[in-house]
């Protein structure tokens, strides 16, 4: 299939300092600075952001939802660090 | 030219301009570009209220900026030619305001210097935001000169047509904006693969109230409401 004119780019925004830069959409335009553009235009509107990513969708890998339970299995409580018993002294950690 | 005259005239550039954008919704080329005309609109009736409200204020008359937008008629208006141009096609738009914004940037800018801090502080965020404008028709007059042989012909068409209406705004103005004007021109334009216009030739008349007939048309669809219903509110 023939590379769009005007490909979909996926929108991410950190919304303030310290924070992950989240996803909120996808914009269409047809280059980066545009689709730049695009995302401040669509996305900013009213939370305004500090930082704004665009990346164009089809650049991403998505793991099939059909592969859920190969890729996530259930939880392993040995995994996480629940057996280990904090000393009354450590207080609030 | 009395403080008023000077804010009026800076607040009906932008309501006029504010205006031809919002005749874009539902119209415009992208999903994307319909909130981003939108947006600018936006910007540049919020400037022009508080300058409305400065220049009632200055003129001390009692008026308000509902009374100074909608109950003066053409004459009355001080705006720039060229913003009350019509919208055209796309390239004709992001012409005009490319042309309109690379002075509104120095001009703004210049002014955040201004001795009254209202006006001040006016000058400050039409500044941020004209910035922002500059970027977004600038870049689009590169990819509409630099695109295909369509886009090419309809962006150079509208700068010769547009070419006329970008001496009246440095009238009256410090010698310092219009040589930054000129710079930023330059260098889109080439990046945009067009033409420079040769001609000399400027329009003027805006300024003292002598208008093309479009702003007639404009005016009458905005002023409408306001005139069948006086002092309607909702």
């Amino acid at each position: 299939m023939p590379e769009p004119l005007t490909p979909l780019w996926e929108v991410f925004i950190r919304a303030r300092q310290g924070l992950s830069h989240r996803h909120v959409g996808s914009v269409h335009a047809a280059d980066a600075e545009m689709a730049l553009q695009a995302a401040r235009d669509t996305y900013t509107r009213r939370d305004e952001g500090i930082s704004l990513w665009v990346v164009p969708s089809a650049a991403i890998t998505a793991s099939d939802p059909a592969d859920e339970a190969t890729l996530f299995e259930p939880a392993k409580p040995y995994r996480h660090p629940s057996f280990y018993k904090l000393p009354d002294e450590v207080g609030d950690m | 030219m009395a403080e008023f005259d000077i804010l009026l005239a800076l607040a009906d550039d932008a309501l006029i301009l504010g205006h031809r954008l919002g005749e874009w919704t539902g119209h415009a080329p992208l999903l994307e570009e319909e909130l981003a005309l939108g947006n600018i609109a936006l910007d540049l009736i919020g400037t022009a209220r508080r300058l409305y409200q400065h220049a009632a204020e200055a003129e001390g008359k009692g008026r308000d900026e509902d009374q100074l937008a909608y109950l003066r008629d053409a004459p009355q208006y001080k705006n720039l030619l060229l913003v009350e141009q019509p919208n055209g096609d796309f390239a004709m738009t992001v012409a005009r305001h490319f042309f309109y914004a690379a002075y509104a940037v120095p001009f703004w800018q210049g002014e955040t210097a201004a001795t009254d801090p209202t006006f001040a502080d006016i000058a400050k965020e039409a500044a941020t935001q004209s910035a922002y404008h500059l970027r977004h028709f600038g870049e689009w007059l590169v990819r509409l000169g630099d695109g295909t042989e369509e886009s090419h012909r309809r962006a150079q068409t509208a700068i010769d047509a547009l070419w006329m209406f970008t001496g009246e705004m440095f009238e009256g103005l410090p010698d310092s904006v219009r040589p930054t004007w000129d710079d930023t021109v330059d260098q889109i334009l080439v990046r945009a693969t067009l033409t420079r216009p040769q001609s000399a030739y400027m329009q003027s008349g805006g300024r003292s109230g002598r208008h093309s007939e479009h702003l007639g048309y404009i005016l009458a669809e905005m002023q409408f409401l306001q005139r069948a219903y006086p002092g309607a509110t909702w």
